[in-house]
């Protein structure tokens, strides 16, 4: 009998083109998905060789990251970034790289696309130049962010140099109680682990709790793996994946859609297979959580008071903690809760699908947002936009006196002129609290969309839990 | 690229943690679609004052810091963002090497390819380096190592076919290329649904 595997070493062993000694092993990427930001060098780079695309028909691209929110009548102002969106154009163009533009019907943030229309299933060695290529994970697939030379590499070759991932499973147990998320599980894998704790390794989610989670939670918490510094996180494909997938644009069809769920069948973790690394997850015991520093591993439940430098052992770990607190503005000891909010964003590949915007409305329906806070809520895509709008969502934003804006990755990353201003802080659902990552000085909590609608209607740092 | 040799240089020293790839250099110079230029961004909020100047009193402004070669950092160097526009900047500004007790997977790889050496100690040395910030470090690929001040040779973990890239100025794309025939014969082995021009 063979040895029993983990997924993601059955993933891995599918796809190594070449395992030659004193070389990384050479794997092949079955889905290749590409923006505007992390691609321009790399295409230079194949005309600078003469290379051509080696397979446009596994390649995806489409802009989110420097592109406006604002409605798409209008040009891209920004002349840099209008010629980064050209430049992508113009080489998909070249290339024969299929392509949802700017105008598309079909845009969106690239890790929210790729799931939307089928590209991402089971199975697949997916990568991007973008370190939320982990999201795709949620399906089964072996997901990664590169560099724009390995961009470069999967263009010309479709395959990549690799050093082989240790296996670390995150198992979480229990049912979550109300008012907690997928976003407040991975939130307290970080806080527990550290944002180096997964470095060297690919997560797998299991467990009760994870197998509960819907496809659009399962993407929260798989998005999130590179915070904890795991480059890929995945979960096992199962009938929730099945569905989810079926009819989807891209997703197999027919008979083919028959043999693929036979190999998919096959993907899950096999009794007995051994991880190098272990970590377990009460569900059961956790609260909503919030950050309170400058990376995404400072995070405690948004009752607990903030953490007193003054209790850190290590040196330079004091350093650190102390350093954030005065970035943030925040005392050591008091409470978190009552914290003034200038700004809500609600959106980013972690955060703007269906399920997260209608767990906004829920705690914005009937009610208005407090007039010293501007909230931006941003859908995921377009077709996230028009989904919610035919729901009514977009009615209930706005009448509670939120921007509803079009699809991208907007004040996550602050790239497209959506951005804090020095000294503000922002709750938001996106995945980085880093220095000014959402604008110069400004200061970000990150939390979950229940978390953040809440701190939208009253104005501060506010327990979800008093207003459901 | 040009081979990377041995060389000996003092250090600019950045004692944080988990310094990121946003600090290294802020989204807002992403939208560039060039390589060069990225060196003066390095650290730009760190860096520089609202209106541009440069603030005195921060590391990479002090003048004896341009000429060195070697960063100094807390763990986890490099984490969050995977934009290789953060190697781009550091070796832009002059560093050929990074020092620490440990590198973000995706940060690591992107230095690799961009003749900046990611060099992991164990905690004892990065003490010993911090307590010393002054000393000359001599970086030796070739003998995976680093020579302390103090005379004491330091061993650090490289992939050997990224040392042998390093030390002979070649290139990864180049390598992948000339494995034409295990692609085509990978691609020939399985089924493959997919087809995004469909």
């Amino acid at each position: 009998m063979n040895k029993p595997r983990t997924i993601i070493e059955k993933i891995w062993d599918a796809h190594v083109v070449a395992d030659k000694p004193g070389v990384p092993t050479l794997i092949y990427i079955d889905l290749h998905l590409v923006h505007e930001v992390t691609s321009p060098q790399a295409f230079d780079g194949l005309r600078a060789r003469g290379l051509k695309v080696r397979r446009p028909d596994l390649t995806f691209a489409t802009v989110d990251h420097s592109i406006p929110t604002t409605p798409r009548s209008l040009p891209i102002t920004d002349q840099v970034a209008a010629a980064q969106v050209a430049r992508l154009e113009a080489n998909c163009k070249e290339f024969g790289i299929p392509y949802f533009g700017f105008h598309s019907e079909q845009q969106g943030i690239v890790h929210v696309i790729g799931p939307e229309n089928g590209l991402t299933q089971p199975g697949m060695t997916v990568v991007c130049g973008d370190s939320h290529t982990a999201t795709h994970g949620a399906f089964g697939a072996l997901a990664f962010g590169i560099g724009t030379s390995q961009v470069e590499h999967v263009l010309a070759t479709q395959c990549l140099l690799q050093q082989k991932s240790q296996t670390f499973e995150v198992r979480v147990e229990g049912a979550l109680k109300p008012g907690v998320t997928a976003k407040d599980i991975i939130l307290a894998l970080i806080a527990k682990i550290g944002v180096g704790g997964g470095t060297g390794c690919v997560f797998e989610y299991t467990g009760s709790t994870i197998r509960a989670l819907s496809m659009e939670e399962r993407m929260t918490v798989c998005n999130m793996s590179i915070e904890g510094g795991a480059r890929a996180g995945l979960i096992a494909p199962d009938d929730t994946t099945y569905e989810y997938l079926a009819g989807r644009r891209f997703a197999p069809k027919g008979a083919q859609w028959e043999a693929a769920l036979a190999r998919w069948r096959q993907l899950p973790t096999d009794e007995g297979a051994q991880y190098d690394r272990q970590v377990y997850i009460d569900a059961g015991a956790l609260e909503p959580m919030i950050t309170f520093g400058t990376n995404p591993g400072m995070a405690i439940p948004v009752t607990d008071p903030v953490p007193d430098p003054s209790g850190v052992a290590d040196p330079m770990e004091r350093e650190s903690l102390a350093k954030a607190l005065q970035y943030m503005g925040l005392q050591p000891g008091k409470p978190l809760l009552g914290q003034r909010v200038d700004v809500v964003f609600i959106g980013s590949c972690t955060n703007s699908r269906m399920s997260d915007l209608r767990a906004a409305a829920t705690v914005l329906k009937g009610r208005k947002v407090n007039p010293q806070v501007r909230v931006l809520v941003v859908p995921g895509s377009q077709q996230i936009k028009r989904e919610a709008e035919a729901e009514g969502l977009d009615r209930i934003f706005r009448e509670a006196g939120a921007e509803w804006r079009e699809a991208g990755c907007s004040m996550c990353i602050a790239m497209n002129g959506d951005q804090l201003q020095p000294g503000q802080y922002s709750v938001s659902t996106s995945n980085r609290n880093f220095e000014g990552r959402q604008g110069k000085g400004g200061r970000t909590f990150l939390a979950s969309p229940l978390t953040a609608a809440a701190a939208a209607v009253t104005g501060v740092v506010t327990d979800v839990r008093t207003l459901l | 690229m040009k081979k990377f040799e041995k060389f000996s240089s003092r250090m600019v020293v950045l004692p944080v943690d988990n310094i990121d790839t946003d600090q290294i250099i802020p989204a807002r110079f992403l939208k560039t679609i060039s390589k060069e230029g990225l060196g003066d961004q390095l650290f730009y909020d760190w860096r520089y004052e609202a209106d541009g100047t440069p603030k005195a009193d921060f590391v990479l402004n002090k003048p004896e810091s341009k000429q060195r070669q070697i960063l100094l950092a807390g763990d986890n160097f490099g984490c969050g963002s995977s934009r290789e526009h953060a190697p781009w900047a550091l070796t832009q500004y002059g560093f050929r090497a990074v020092i620490s007790t440990s590198f973000a997977d995706i940060f690591k790889g992107n230095a690799l390819k961009n003749a900046l050496l990611p060099v992991t100690v164990p905690r004892d040395v990065h003490a010993w380096l911090f307590a010393h910030p002054e000393s000359v470090v001599t970086v030796d690929l070739e003998a995976r190592s680093i020579i302390l001040e103090d005379g004491r040779s330091v061993e650090f973990p490289v992939d050997e076919f990224y040392r042998h890239c390093l030390l002979e100025g070649v290139d990864e794309l180049g390598y992948i290329l000339q494995q034409e025939d295990a692609i085509r014969a990978y691609e020939a082995s399985r089924v493959c649904e997919l087809n995004t021009l469909a």
